[in-house]
């Protein structure tokens, strides 16, 4: 394999990267080259660690890229470089809050379905107020909503309903009705951007509920079931929709 | 007699053995030390740390009210943080105060846990002269009914 002369990494972003190229970070991070500093466009020397996020990889000096897609780059914070894939395919991370089925209980411990490709267990222990003798109520079929604490390539994961101080925070069993569905990973994290229009332009219609997983699930629950069935056709069709186009179909909606 | 174990000549022999050959610096390695690379490069595997993604779960126009307070908590406790270290308590008593009271506190908490004897000795020590003379004649006749009485015959 020839070795590839690599780019810097500034160059690239926002533009698409395939797996193999080689991301050349500024002179800061290399504790060689202690004279030439390179100015960074955005500015100020960022202080601390770089982020090296989900599709790259750290090798040598440099970022090797693993998964195709747009590079990002974030300069608040010692700066943060990853890429921006898309993928129906979840793969179990620590610290993801998800959307998890019981298939099974298995003495103390539940199986949950999550979309990877085992299924993650959960204690019976990690729910908010649970003691020996207060079990929680959970049957085969319920939807719950957690975070992983173990998720790695060599162990199956483990998920929890109470964050580290002990408090749920909105974890736990999701309710009764509602609907689930499954969408592809880029459009949850569109969905979840800090001021996301397509959130802001549906909570104008009417009254819902909305629980975003980080593995393609979302539930959905309105008064009524037309409603809910609205909610859910738009947010499938919105991950191709241009603005333009959604904004007319929201008209035609409350319109009606 | 029952020997179990080597004798103690046959011990002294073996480690004198082990010393030779053992030393010290047998238990370090002869390779050089290796630098450790300082990483500036950490490497994450998930998205929330990149992107500032809000909480997953919502709820709009009242329809789960404790949802809702919750995602004003959670989305303000991202802009708390770099906040809080500036804010400080304003104590609601100021220091003089809480050291005269603290003085005093001591003084009756400890009293609290005296024996006995040691709390009469106090209390002869905090009042007067004139008051002492009066525990003094009382005092010998406290101590005379704590001492061994001998049956008469």
């Amino acid at each position: 394999m020839a070795a590839e002369h690599g780019t810097a990494a500034e160059a690239l972003v926002g533009q698409v990267v395939l797996p193999g190229d080689l991301l050349l970070l500024p002179a800061h991070y290399d504790e060689d080259a202690e004279g030439e500093r390179l100015r960074l466009s955005a500015g100020a020397a960022p202080q601390g660690r770089l982020l090296c996020g989900p599709g790259l990889r750290r090798s040598g000096a440099g970022l090797l890229v693993t998964k195709c897609g747009l590079l990002r780059h974030r300069p608040a914070g010692g700066g943060a470089y990853w890429v921006d894939s898309q993928q129906k395919r979840y793969v179990p991370v620590k610290g993801d809050h998800v959307i998890g089925i019981v298939t099974a209980k298995a003495g103390d411990v539940f199986r949950l379905d999550v979309g990877g490709s085992e299924p993650a267990s959960l204690s019976y222990l990690a729910f908010e107020g649970a003691t020996k003798r207060n079990r929680p109520n959970v049957q085969v079929g319920d939807l719950i909503y957690g975070q992983f604490v173990v998720a790695n390539k060599d162990m199956e994961p483990e998920m929890v309903c109470i964050d580290s101080s002990g408090k749920s925070s909105g974890m736990g069993i999701i309710g009764q009705d509602g609907f689930l569905f499954k969408v592809s990973l880029g459009l949850i994290r569109k969905l979840l951007a800090p001021k996301c229009e397509i959130i802001q332009e549906l909570s104008q219609l009417y009254p819902f509920e909305l629980v975003l997983g980080m593995n393609g699930r979302i539930w959905v629950k309105a008064k009524t079931v037309q409603q809910t069935l609205i909610i859910v056709n738009i947010l499938e069709a919105c991950e191709y929709m241009t603005a333009e186009q959604r904004k007319q179909a929201l008209a035609k909606l409350s319109g009606n | 007699f029952m020997q179990r174990g080597l004798d103690s000549q046959t011990k002294k022999q073996l480690e004198e053995e082990e010393k030779k050959i053992i030393s010290e610096e047998h238990w370090y390695l002869d390779v050089p030390d290796l630098k450790e690379k300082e990483s500036y490069i950490i490497e994450e595997r998930s998205f929330l740390r990149c992107e500032d993604l809000v909480y997953g779960r919502m709820s709009f126009k009242g329809f789960n009210p404790e949802i809702e307070k919750l995602m004003i908590q959670m989305n303000s406790k991202c802009k708390e943080e770099e906040i809080e270290e500036d804010d400080q308590m304003e104590a609601d008593v100021s220091d003089e105060e809480m050291a005269r009271r603290y003085e005093t506190l001591v003084g009756t908490i400890g009293k609290k846990f005296l024996r006995k004897r040691d709390q009469r000795v106090l209390k002869d020590d905090d009042e007067d002269d004139e008051v002492e003379e009066r525990n003094s004649n009382t005092r010998p006749n406290k101590r005379a009914k704590k001492m061994f009485l001998k049956p008469q015959d």
